[in-house]
């Protein structure tokens, strides 16, 4: 799904230049659940935006299902959700959820139809006509997941989605996301600086250290794929929960 | 915010709880002006009427003060009397009507506050789309702005009229002129105003710049435009009056203050002046209610 070959980006600043990303090979297979985590300025947003084409690499190469990641967003292939639910404010939920599917011109009774099943699916049934401000943080970060399926793309890049929400909501959520994951076969490309978080969601994790940006390790997270929130108790939860930050302390990560 | 909604009713108790406490202050104000007013025109009408019978004193010299036929500042009543007498008293479309000046002013102005709206959005969106612009565009739009009206408004006059053009156009071509500065500033902060991630988004559904302007940038700079309406409602009042001075207009507020100060009419002027103001007042309310109603069909949060 997402190849990339020696990967870089470095950007020129005032002060000189800062490698935000250096030599970074990265395969994702179809319906993976892959977590990018590492303190910030490890780069895990920029690899991000790279794939989602919001950022241009200086070096090495990078395809998303086969195409440039141009193409690709050309081509509408992934669903972007921000670290913010950023819906607008003045569209309802469900119009909110129907922004993509207009702009991509599909038809009102279609429109209607997705909104209304993608809201079903985040579990947002009867809150269709009411405004962003009226929903809590969880609820908006949700419409936003809304947002991003309602054009079923193969791909989902979440950019710490859930990262603004406090612990209880966040498990909730993470919950709700393992199900639509499960249901709906996408690939997920997932980043968090919770260490928990990218245990309990992903197939695998990547492990990304700063200065420059780069991949320490990838850990296979072989967990059952039907997981609930008590696996976290686990001895196998907890080993590779071990082997993450071990990972991330020898990116010296935790200097700062 | 990340709770459900509360009920209007608990929301709109401390507004109007507010607003009935502006209502006292707000008379108190219009008490106090109106005494200094009563007083000042004594003090400025009071030598002339000594002029004119110096046996004047006491009481009957104060009445004298208030009652004066071309006093140098009229008392209050007297100018009421006027606004009485040139709109209730005759017909609207008679030449002696404020009503009918009013109107003539008014036609302008909100012609001149249309030209100068389409102009002003057009120019923000010119320069938010083309960079270039930003550094070319916005210093001659600021520019534009130093030279005085005063000036350029005879100008404007003389060259239309002399092409043939006359009536309302050059008038509403001054209104324009002032009007369309505010709204093109406020709507280059508007069609700005959206954030990265909201531009973000756009790009990641490949969406066109147009559709990024309908879609996005175009509702974002609404509460903006709005901000440059009020102030543009205001100064294109002005346009207009002043637009009316230099033809020695036949009619209109402008004409009205202007053939006031020719004859030493000053009950004219200050008639001719408060029906401005009320004038102005209405079309601020009339743009406020108008931005009510719009922010509450986008939802906006009250």
């Amino acid at each position: 799904m997402i190849e990339a070959k020696d990967l870089s980006l470095t950007f020129t600043t005032a002060d000189g230049p800062v490698y935000a990303l250096s030599g970074v090979d990265l395969t994702v297979g179809e319906g993976d659940f892959i977590s990018f985590i590492g303190p910030s300025g490890c780069g895990k947003t920029t690899l991000l935006r790279i794939i989602a084409d919001l950022e241009q690499p200086t070096g090495g190469a990078i395809h998303v299902n086969g195409m440039t990641p141009s193409d690709a967003r050309m081509a509408r292939q992934y669903g972007y959700v921000f670290q913010a639910p950023a819906l607008y404010p003045w569209r309802t939920v469900e119009r909110n959820v129907m922004l993509p599917l207009e702009i991509m011109g599909y038809s009102a009774a279609e429109r209607r139809e997705r909104a209304h099943r993608n809201l079903e699916l985040v579990n947002l049934k009867g809150f269709e006509r009411k405004y962003p401000w009226q929903l809590s943080g969880g609820m908006q970060q949700r419409a936003s997941i809304a947002r991003a399926l309602s054009f079923d793309p193969k791909l989902l890049l979440m950019d710490e989605p859930f990262g603004a929400l406090d612990e209880i909501v966040r498990d909730s959520l993470n919950l709700q996301l393992l199900r639509l994951w499960r249901e709906t076969q996408k690939t997920v490309v997932f980043v968090t600086h919770s260490i928990p978080e990218a245990v309990f969601l992903s197939t695998r994790i990547v492990v990304m250290s700063p200065r420059p940006g780069r991949i320490i390790d990838v850990i296979d997270c072989d967990l059952p794929k039907d997981r609930d929130l008590s696996i976290r108790e686990s001895k196998r939860f907890l080993d590779i929960a071990h082997r993450v930050r071990e990972g991330l302390r020898a990116g010296h990560s935790y200097d700062e | 915010m990340m709770s459900e909604a509360a009920p209007a009713s608990t929301l709109k108790a401390p507004a109007a709880r507010s607003g009935e406490g502006q209502t006292v202050p707000v008379l108190t104000i219009v008490g106090c002006l109106i005494l200094i007013w009563y007083a000042a025109a004594i003090w400025l009408n009071m030598p002339f009427q000594l002029q004119l019978n110096p046996e004047l004193a006491g009481m009957d010299l104060v009445y004298a003060t208030w009652a004066a036929e071309r006093p140098v500042l009229p008392s209050p009543h007297q100018v009421l009397a006027e606004i009485w007498k040139t709109t209730a008293l005759v017909d609207i479309t008679s030449k002696r009507s404020l009503f009918y000046h009013a109107w003539v002013t008014i036609s302008s102005s909100l012609l001149g506050f249309a030209m100068g709206t389409l102009v002003g959005v057009l120019l923000a969106a010119a320069i938010v789309h083309v960079r270039a612009l930003q550094k070319s565009l916005l210093p001659w739009i600021i520019a534009s702005q130093t030279i005085p009206i005063l000036a350029i408004a005879p100008i404007i006059i003389v060259v239309l009229g002399s092409i043939g053009i006359t009536g309302i156009f050059p008038k509403a071509l001054i209104s324009a002129y002032l009007c369309f500065f505010p709204i093109a500033i406020s709507m280059v902060k508007g069609l700005t105003s959206p954030d990265l991630m909201q531009l973000d988004l756009m790009r990641t559904y490949n969406a066109s710049q147009f559709e990024t302007f309908a879609k996005l940038r175009w509702p974002a700079s609404v509460p903006f435009l709005f901000a440059g309406f009020k102030v543009a409602i205001a100064i294109s009042l002005v346009g207009a009056i002043v637009g009316e001075m230099p033809t020695g207009a036949q009619a209109g507020l402008g004409a009205r203050l202007l053939a006031g100060s020719y004859y030493g009419q000053t009950v004219q002027i200050w008639a001719a002046l408060f029906m401005a103001s009320g004038l102005a007042a209405f079309l601020v309310m009339a743009v406020a209610f108008a931005e009510r109603v719009t922010l509450k069909r986008m939802g906006v949060k009250p």
